[in-house]
């Protein structure tokens, strides 16, 4: 059978208006090249079937290309799922039907429509329903459904992405990640405008103020994100679109969404920024600097956590290691220079390797051998472009692996991946790229190591998902065994050393390396499980190592050390501190019941599907990490007061900006270990997306075992 | 393919069982974050009076749903179930937040409830003059919350999630007096120490989890790990009987004809209201026999799912998918053989068993109350909690039941040896808990679980009693710390630790002596309790160790001789008689009291002996209420006809019925009992007749005395080997990562540092001289060439044809 090519009209986040002004805009600004070319296009109406009760509504398909639709197949689809047929063929569980006969597959002629009607039948428990139809057809756009998907048990995997934006994706919606991502830099703007000598509060509560709206409007998106929303929605699974084309010359697309999988880590760079923010209350050198550089690095995050074009991915990545570079190296400790020179050049060497992928991906998008199930890339106003950075054309529309050739004994694409990989897991850190990591933390004031653990560490595992695993997973599968055993390495090579360390905030970052090497287990696992627990893990480990960075804040500033051994006693005489203290501990020790045990029982079982021997090694992992977390609690807080800080730590326990940091972190952290859902809620539709594409490039399975006679 | 049936415990989804755990942790809450206020606004009464309001309110709840249960359900489907909010649904893992009760767990939560109710209510005596009074109220609270978690918990997920919140309550606890270094460390040791337990668990969990992986299609079985679970339709096993007019409930089945549907757990994750109304359409039913069930097949953590699976049995009676998970081997080995061993380490973690015991006995540096609630009654028990309640797994690998039995026996025996010369009477205490938990591995370990958790039930009665009593006599003691009595050492070594006591230790029993006189009702209590530990008729220990011992005896469920097992259970019963009269008669007979003492020493308040009183009067009652032994009454004793349901799957196959052996061999055990207690008797009741044989005694055996004394040196030898050597590896990859791993990146950056100066001056003398020599070349040849222009109009022109000619003659030449 040739590959079909379909379409899924959409479902999507509910507020949305239907067509956002650019979206009507689009075939219209198609510029005369397309024209001259004559191709079918869909439309179907209403794109998002959505009823109160029960009811019918019809629905209406209609070519409205210059050349003949054809339809192939049409399909009634039920909060992202296509229906699954039973035997008699019934739909199972799917509380919509044809009102009437089914719509036939046909040709359409230019003009012409089509039209069924579709009945809500729901159990009575049941009140809404939300669904959509699915087309499958020759419309040129549309990117192709892998073959092996013909298979009952993947259908619900359907591929249905690749559509020109038509609707719900306009209006406020798509604007807010450009809010998300600018604001910042407005911010930053701002504090350049204002006057130096306007006061140091002033460029504080700017930053806080800029920081606390970008929060509100994550709390939107975490509000009004469709958890239902995969790739078979259409949009490639991505919500929040914003799209056009930047730079035509180079076929470079303006292109933020957000899916599954980075729509918490935006939520967490918010977060975290707020926090950091607060952290960052008492820096009182060259405030107004300070602030410009951290507001230009919240851009810089939020943006590569959205971007969904390669280029922009770049800049956005680049744009985030300046001010990182300054921020250690000004407003550092002692050994600033050294720790942000080593950053700065190991993170660049990353970017090197990460750019040379990108163009060797850019120039081998859009070849005949390469492109799969579309005749040719277009950007999004529909110019045909013969290569493309943007990353969902990279990933579905491109099939490398499937014309690399060999180099070096190597399969191209394999090349390819391993370089963006070595970019990815420098910023992770994975063993033996980390040491920049220790020494950046002690150097780098509070609020910058928040940032650097709660945020940027995530920068490397995101873009593993995003890069390693959606544009080559073929050659994801070829290495994944390597990953998981550096992911293991990762987790006790950090334990032990963490263990042996006497300064506190050593300690904590080698527990961050400890705890990113469950990240890279669970992606290794390739296994819906080990893959949200991975996700899952970068969240919880990005509000967690906070609390513990702020927490080593608040003893460093009473004290001016942070050596584990010179304390005692800390909590006779801090007795907030001494609590909160322990419940990141707890949390960071994987205590079920606060959030950094849903992640590492994710990943667990996830990974050990897959890999028992070495599931079982990073399990082990469980006890050192207790070990050396009590230990510093222990030495830092139990046993007699040390006298010695009388002066310091007695009557001056936390203060409220303290708590209005580490409370809220608090409550999400416990919150999350009873009730993750609302968490895994957000990653679970487009993790599966992810595992499932990912899996469909896999080597071929093995067979299944039956048991006779039952 | 043969009919198919499974035998069903189904439970009655009741939304009441999350009330239980939920009060404790509201007191918790309170006392956790208003705790300080309020203690010092409204005194310690407030503090108190929320906690055990809050125990109070969740013993109401547990005994109105157990009693409940027992009335109104029919026994084989004894069981409660409660869907609070769902928690992870990906893939094949479903999670849900759910409680479920059946016989065996409403026994634990009321023994947790109601044991937990008395020790608060004794605490408020014990911790009246403690200035952390609220911290203590809120830790114990919280622990009844993740104890309740635990038993309540319907599946491995939630049982650990209460399994480490009782370790961490239990690590706050014997820190409780932190500032004291020793204390401190005593809890860390216990974290650690069941970390390497929970290590076990979760791997076995994972093996379990991993090895059901399984789907059902077309009447077939397929063994192939795959994203999701299944259901298959059976028709429902003879247990199953209909009932009209009940819920349907959510992890159980559905009834076939009937309205109502199974319920998706994943489709409840979006629609948590509707779980409820979607259950109450069960209502009504087909007639008896038509019930059809739909089974989970696949990877799962609930329990009643798991064993739902377990139970489907075919035509000739056998169990298809059981015998198939039993033959499922990895590495060569079958696979339950490791998820039953890994369960079994986080069952010696918890319930300190070799060679994890090692906790335990430092644990006793926590208030005497947490003593007795949480390293006696209740959070030590919870391994042979668990190894009863999947008694379903375990007996489908015999290989994992004999170790488990093997263990719990060498731990009896062991623990009671240590026992035997301890003067600390906390750590007597804490080596006959850990000796008596192996007592009830034994139990479970030989297939007799409901006498395991039969001894568990009159364990947490009897060790709690004796722990309060201990705890009472410290109190009274309790001057010595400040006072400095004169001791009244026995010996002549003041400084060795092994022979004479320090005189400011309130626990060690040399110190004390003829307390009879001064805390009569303690003393009484005491020695009801002892006479419960030790195996004598009437008292509660006699029945659920005996049961115990017979059932070793008599079993053959395992790969050991029984009689091996009985043999050295019954060594250990003797030594546990004697180590008990022993402490009894050091701490409350030996001599008169001295003179400071019976100036000091006063009988504890009315809120610690009303506990005891009440404890020692369950001490004699439960044991022939709830299990009067068979050979004798004829009839299944009561807490086995409960238990059965839940054991159904895992009968215990008797090797012998024999009435007359088993009163014989009751009869040894009481002579042994006996004999321990005479034994005691001649040795410590009268000091003044017995001090010189005493010291003739051990000067004779002084060796054994030392190494018994120091506990055979097993904590020596772990920080010398395992502790040491973790650490030396730590320190030494922290060197490596500095020192090597750093030294790459540091020497790569002064490689770069190297080249990056070789360049510049290659830059400055090479490429830049190329350039400056070019350019002073130029400046050179400019200087020379100006000369030529002189403004002379014939120089010009003489130049002009001179090139023309020149251009003329290269053309002409090139072509």
């Amino acid at each position: 059978m040739t590959r079909k090519v379909l379409l899924a009209a959409l479902c999507v986040a509910s507020l949305a208006p239907v067509g956002s002004a650019f979206a009507e805009a689009a075939p219209g600004t198609a510029p005369a090249a397309s024209e001259a070319r004559k191709v079918p296009r869909l439309s179907i109406s209403p794109s998002k079937l959505s009823f109160d009760g029960p009811g019918s509504q019809t629905v209406t398909i209609k070519n409205t290309g210059t050349a003949t639709l054809k339809v192939f197949e049409i399909r009634l689809l039920n909060e992202g799922r296509p229906d699954t047929k039973q035997k008699d063929g019934t739909p199972t569980n799917l509380p919509f039907k044809w009102d009437g006969s089914a719509p036939m597959a046909q040709d359409l002629e230019p003009g012409k429509t089509l039209t069924a009607k579709v009945k809500f039948d729901p159990a009575p428990s049941q009140k809404q329903g939300v669904g959509a139809v699915q087309v499958i057809c020759n419309d040129a756009n549309l990117r192709a459904m892998p073959e092996s998907t013909n298979d009952a048990t993947h259908e619900s995997s359907a591929y249905g992405a690749g559509i020109p934006l038509r609707a719900g994706e306009g209006g406020m919606q798509g604007w807010l990640l450009v809010l998300m991502v600018f604001l910042p830099m407005a911010g930053a703007l701002l504090i350049v405008l204002i006057p130096s000598k306007a006061g140091k509060n002033v460029f504080r509560f700017v930053a806080l103020g800029t920081a606390a709206v970008t929060m509100g409007l994550a709390v939107y998106l975490f509000m009004h994100f469709d958890r239902t929303v995969g790739v078979a929605n259409g949009n490639y699974g991505l919500q929040f679109v914003k799209q056009f084309v930047w730079i035509r010359a180079f076929n470079v697309e303006f292109f933020m969404g957000v899916d599954g999988l980075s729509v918490t880590m935006v939520i967490l760079t918010a977060l975290v920024s707020l926090i950091a923010v607060g952290a960052s209350w008492n820096i009182d050198k060259q405030v107004k600097g300070y602030f410009v550089m951290f507001l230009l690095l919240e851009t810089g995050m939020m943006g590569t956590f959205v971007a969904m074009d390669y280029f922009m991915f770049y800049i956005f990545w680049e744009l985030m290691l300046l001010p990182m570079y300054f921020l250690i190296g000004i407003w550092g400790g002692p050994r600033k220079e050294y720790a942000t020179i080593k950053f700065f050049l190991y993170t660049l060497a990353g970017s090197v390797l990460l750019l040379l992928a990108i163009i060797a991906l850019y120039y081998t998008s859009g070849k005949p051998g390469v492109l799969r199930g579309v005749p040719s890339l277009a950007l999004s106003d529909g110019t045909p472009a013969a290569h493309t950075f943007n990353i969902m054309k990279l990933t579905y529309l491109n099939n490398f692996e499937a014309a690399s050739s060999i180099l070096w004994g190597i399969k191209f694409s394999h090349l390819i991946w391993i370089g963006i990989f070595i970019g990815f897991a420098i910023k992770v850190p994975m063993f033996p790229f980390h040491t920049w990591l220790p020494d950046a933390h002690v150097e780098a004031p509070t609020a910058i190591s928040v940032i650097l653990a709660g945020v940027l560490l995530k920068m490397g595992t995101y873009g593993m998902f995003r890069m390693n695993f959606a544009i080559l997973p073929e050659a994801t599968h070829w290495a994944r065994t390597a990953l998981a055993v550096f992911g293991v390495i990762n987790i006790l090579y950090g334990a032990f050393c963490a263990m042996a360390q006497t300064d506190l905030k050593k300690l904590v970052a080698y527990s961050s390396i400890s705890h990113m090497g469950y990240c890279l287990l669970g992606m290794a696992a390739l296994t819906e499980q080990g893959m949200v627990g991975s996700l899952m893990q970068m969240f919880n480990h990005g509000t967690i190592t906070s609390m513990l960075f702020i927490l080593v804040g608040v003893i460093y500033d009473r004290t001016h050390t942070r050596g584990v051994n010179e304390f005692g006693g800390v909590a006779s005489v801090m007795p907030r501190y001494a609590a909160l203290f322990g419940f990141a501990f707890m949390a960071s020790l994987g205590l079920p019941g606060l959030s950094g045990f849903i992640a590492e029982f994710l990943v667990f079982v996830g990974a050990f599907n897959v890999y028992k021997l070495l599931t079982i090694l990073a399990v082990t992992g469980v006890i050192f990490t207790a070990a050396y977390h009590l230990w510093a609690l222990q030495r830092i807080h139990l046993g007699k007061f040390n006298p010695k800080w009388e002066h310091e730590l007695k009557n001056n326990d936390l203060n409220f900006r303290e708590m209005a940091m580490l409370v809220p972190l608090a409550v999400i952290v416990l919150i999350l270990g009873f009730y993750p859902m609302p968490a895994l809620d957000m990653m679970t539709t487009g993790m599966k997306d992810l595992a499932a594409f990912v899996e469909s490039a896999a080597p071929a399975a093995k067979g299944a075992a039956v048991i006779a006679g039952m | 393919m043969g009919e198919l049936y499974a035998s069903f415990i189904r439970p009655k989804e009741i939304n009441l069982l999350y009330l239980i755990p939920l009060f404790p942790l509201i007191g918790a809450f309170i006392n956790g974050i208003f705790g300080k206020k309020i203690q010092d606004k409204l005194g310690k009464r407030a503090n108190h009076g929320i906690a055990i309001a809050m125990m109070v309110a969740a013993s109401g709840v547990a005994l109105y749903a157990f009693l409940g249960m027992l009335i109104k359900q029919p026994a084989g489907h004894r069981m409660l179930h409660d869907h609070v909010f769902p928690m992870i649904h990906i893939g094949s893992l479903h999670l849900n937040f759910a409680f479920a009760m059946d016989p065996l767990s409403g026994m634990m939560t009321l023994i947790i409830t109601l044991v937990g109710t008395g020790i608060h209510i004794y605490s408020t005596g014990y911790m009246h003059s403690e200035k952390a009074y609220w911290r203590f109220f809120c830790y114990l609270n919280l622990f009844i919350f993740s104890m309740l978690l635990l038993v309540l918990g319907d599946s491995f997920a939630m049982m650990f999630f209460g399994w480490e919140g009782v370790g961490l309550c239990s690590y706050l606890l014997i820190g409780f007096w932190y500032t004291d270094k020793k204390k401190a460390s005593a809890g860390m040791k216990a974290f650690v120490v069941n970390r390497i337990g929970d290590f076990g668990f979760v791997v076995g969990l994972f093996f379990l989890f991993w090895g059901l992986g399984g789907y059902w299609q077309k009447g077939q079985y397929i063994d192939e790990t795959r994203g999701a679970k299944d259901m298959v339709t059976l028709t429902a096993g003879p247990s199953v009987l209909p009932q009209s007019g009940e819920f349907v409930a959510v992890d159980g089945f559905t009834r076939k004809g009937v309205t109502a549907t199974w319920i998706d757990p994943a489709h409840a994750a979006h629609h948590p209201g509707e779980s409820l109304n979607l259950l109450a359409e069960g209502k009504g039913g087909p007639g008896a026999g038509a019930e059809q069930v739909s089974v989970v097949v696949g990877p799962t953590m609930s329990f009643n799912e798991l064993r739902g699976q377990l139970s489907i049995t075919d035509g000739g009676g056998r169990r298809p998918l059981a015998e198939h998970l039993a033959k499922k081997k990895v590495w060569g080995v079958p696979i339950l053989f490791f998820v039953c061993l890994g369960l079994f380490i986080g069952a010696c973690g918890k319930s300190a068993q070799l060679p994890l015991y090692v906790w335990l006995p430092d644990a006793m540096a926590g208030p005497t109350p947490v003593s007795a609630l949480i390293h006696a009654a209740t959070m030590v028990t919870a391994g042979v909690y668990m190894i009863a309640r999947l008694n379903f797994l375990f007996v489908l690998t015999p290989g994992a039941m004999t170790v488990v039995a093997l263990v719990g026996v060498m731990t009896a025996l062991f623990a009671a040896s240590i026992g035997l010369f301890q003067y600390d009477i906390k750590k007597v205490l804490a080596y006959s808990t850990v000796s008596q938990l192996g007592f009830m591995f034994i139990g479970v370990g030989v297939g007799a679980w409901w006498a395991g958790a039969f001894h568990l039930l009159t364990h947490a009665l009897f060790k709690a009693c004796l722990f309060l009593g201990s705890g009472s006599v410290i109190h009274g003691m309790h001057f010595l710390e400040h006072h400095g009595g004169h001791g009244g050492g026995d010996d002549d070594k003041p400084k060795d630790n092994r022979l004479a006591a320090d005189p400011h230790d309130p626990q060690d029993m040399r110190n004390m002596g003829g307390l009879r006189r001064l805390m009569p009702k303690t003393r009484w209590t005491y020695w009801i309790a002892c006479v419960a530990i030790s195996g004598f008729p009437l008292a509660a220990g006699f029945y659920s160790k005996d049961e115990i011992l017979w059932k070793a005896f008599s079993g053959g469920n395992i790969l050991v001789s029984g009689k091996l097992i009985w043999a050295i259970g019954l060594l250990a019963a003797t030594m546990t008689s004697f180590y008990m009269w022993r402490s009894y008669y050091m701490t409350f007979w030996r001599r008169e009291p001295t003179a400071e003492m019976k100036e000091h020493v006063h009988e504890s308040p009315l809120s610690m002996t009303s506990i005891l009183m009440v404890l020692a009067a369950l001490c004699l009652v439960a044991g022939p209420l709830l299990g009067f032994p068979m050979a004798f009454s004829g009839k299944e004793p009561l807490l086995e006809r409960w238990l059965n349901p839940v054991t159904s799957l895992a009968p215990f196959r008797a090797l012998t019925h024999d009435k007359g052996l088993e009163i014989g061999l009751m009869m040894v055990s009481i002579t042994v009992a006996a004999l321990g207690l005479w034994a005691a008797m001649a040795l410590y009741k009268d000091e003044s007749k017995t001090a010189d044989k005493l010291l003739r005694l051990r000067r004779q055996n002084d060796g054994v005395h030392k190494v018994v004394y120091a506990k055979y040196y097993v904590d020596e030898i772990y920080n010398a080997t395992v502790i040491r050597g973790y650490m030396a590896l730590c320190r030494v990859l922290a060197w490596v990562d500095t020192y090597i791993v750093d030294f790459i990146v540091n020497a790569a950056g002064a490689f770069v540092r190297g080249v990056g100066w070789l360049s510049g001056k290659i830059d400055k003398y090479g490429v830049d001289g190329a350039v400056n020599g070019v350019a002073t070349l130029v400046m050179a040849g400019g200087r020379r060439v100006r000369k030529m222009q002189t403004g002379r109009v014939n120089n010009y022109v003489f130049g002009i044809v001179a090139g023309v000619m020149l251009l003329f003659i290269v053309t002409v030449v090139a072509l």
